[in-house]
């Protein structure tokens, strides 16, 4: 499996070409959405208003950080882990549709309309180590702004800068191919056996 | 007396304790699965862990970045003290900026965050009476992703043991890649609906590696152990052969009608920290013994 280390913003042609367990790292300006973030630029979306992030050909990063405020709107980024994925599942079809994000950063994978949408735009869904909150912070050289900090530090936008963030691994390719639907599967073929282990058939 | 000020500093070191550094089984438990482990993808995963616990002790910073509600277990032993729960929460709100924790605690309704992870029985407490001559206080800092997959059934007698089993299995199922696995598993059978609810977080303090004193409960932890780790889940739900780190079980007697259970899922990162305050004013952290 490829290692590779991209630069952003990203087009199409980059995250077509990524693979299924291939390694990510990324260099250059990314922002961070959970729920309340993406259900406002949908809004703002909606109403015809800009965002104050370019999110076209951006990486989106599923994580509400833990900031030390250094005061004069200066931020240092203490630990950045990812969130779990899933509670954007109903946001994120039309998040990617909207905006042509290019690569979602998260942990525990989405949902169907959701792996259908990046095959759709080009836009592929990175898993990175949930939990591992020092080594994702590590990656980030600098805090370059926030945006909707009124929603709290979690919930607000936080723009980062990555130095190699990473390892992030693809685990939804942007041709429809899921890695946690191969392990739903498997899941399933496993859960006959364990039945019978606990006598339970 | 154990003066307020003394349990608030207490409860600002335990905090820190707790958040950045994990006790000495957790990481053991991580060690072995990492040499568990064969293929790349949850070789990876385990390796970013393990390296993440190692700079999180090394800069005294959160290993996670979901620092939790802060949930305590007080055990009152006979000894004084003043405004106990003012104490804890006074620690709390002083630990979210100096650790610094994460700003968790809304509001369930409007979701308004008042900053210092304080609120309406926020931080909780739970207190239990003894008879030692000390204080004990746990603190479980315990994160949403794993906390969010919580289950819990009120089953009936006559599905007895092996609706147990089934409830256990088809929770991890559900819960999938999503608390961040490999996972602890909590299970609180019996008693009523919040008494299961209860236990089942009270087992996941047990250190990894101990099992209920009554041997029956002792081997169906065991046997779910062994046969849920076979799921396939695995590291960050990435498939692999390490799903479950432990399976701890608390039991409750419960009305002859009913079979309450209940399952609280722990992520990884099983954090706990445990302070003991005597009447002297020494204060020992039994899970931390070198300190943070």
């Amino acid at each position: 499996m490829a290692e590779h280390h991209l630069t952003l913003p990203l087009d199409e042609a980059t995250v077509r070409g990524l693979g299924l367990g291939d390694t990510v790292y990324f260099n250059g300006t990314f922002v961070t959405a959970r729920d309340e973030a993406h259900i406002h630029a949908l809004e703002k979306a909606e109403k015809g208003e800009p965002l104050p992030f370019d999110l076209d050909g951006a990486a989106v990063f599923h994580c509400g950080p833990i900031m030390r405020d250094l005061g004069d709107g200066r931020w240092e980024i203490v630990a950045a882990g990812p969130t779990t994925s899933s509670r954007m599942n109903n946001l994120e079809p039309k998040f990617l549709r909207t905006f042509n994000v290019r690569a979602i950063i998260g942990k525990g994978g989405m949902s169907r309309p959701t792996v259908d949408a990046m095959q759709e735009m080009g836009a592929v869904y990175l898993a990175i180590t949930g939990g591992a909150a020092v080594v994702a912070a590590r990656g980030v050289s600098e805090v370059k702004g926030v945006h909707w900090l009124e929603m709290g530090m979690p919930e607000a936008m936080w723009v980062l800068e990555g130095d190699d963030f990473g390892p992030m691994t693809v685990a939804i390719d942007a041709h429809g191919n899921s890695l946690f639907e191969a392990i739903d599967a498997e899941v399933e073929r496993n859960v006959p056996s364990i039945r019978q282990r606990l006598g339970l058939d | 007396m154990i003066p307020d000020s003394l349990i608030e500093d207490v409860v600002v070191q335990m905090l820190r304790n707790a958040v950045t550094k994990l006790p000495h089984d957790v990481e053991d438990a991580l060690v072995r699965a990492h040499a568990t482990e064969t293929d790349e993808v949850p070789r990876t995963q385990l390796k970013t862990i393990l390296d993440n616990i190692a700079m999180a002790e090394d800069a005294v910073t959160p290993i996670c970045q979901d620092t939790g509600v802060q949930i305590f277990f007080v055990k009152q032993g006979a000894v004084e003290t003043g405004d106990l729960v003012e104490a804890i929460g006074r620690g709390v709100a002083r630990a979210t900026g100096e650790v610094p924790l994460r700003p968790n605690t809304v509001h369930p309704i409007t979701r308004a965050n008042h900053k210092d992870n304080r609120g309406v029985r926020m931080p909780y407490i739970n207190i239990e009476p003894t008879a030692e001559p000390y204080l004990e206080m746990t603190v479980m800092p315990k994160g949403a992703g794993s906390e969010n997959m919580s289950q819990m059934a009120m089953l009936t007698p006559s599905q007895g043991i092996k609706g147990i089993k089934q409830f256990a299995l088809d929770t991890l199922v559900r819960a999938g890649g999503k608390p961040c696995p490999p996972i602890i598993i909590g299970m609180g059978i019996g008693g009523s609906a919040d008494i299961s609810i209860h236990i089942a977080k009270e087992a996941l303090l047990r250190p990894l590696g101990e099992h209920h004193p009554d041997p029956d409960i002792a081997a169906l932890e065991k046997e779910l152990y062994e046969a849920l780790n076979e799921i396939g889940i695995g590291p960050m739900g990435l498939g692999g052969r390490t799903t479950l780190l432990g399976l701890a079980i608390e039991y409750a007697h419960c009305h002859t009608a009913s079979l309450p259970v209940a399952i609280n899922i722990q992520c990884w990162a099983a954090r706990r920290c445990t302070a003991r305050i005597h009447p002297d004013g020494r204060v020992e952290y039994p899970t931390h013994p070198g300190g943070a």
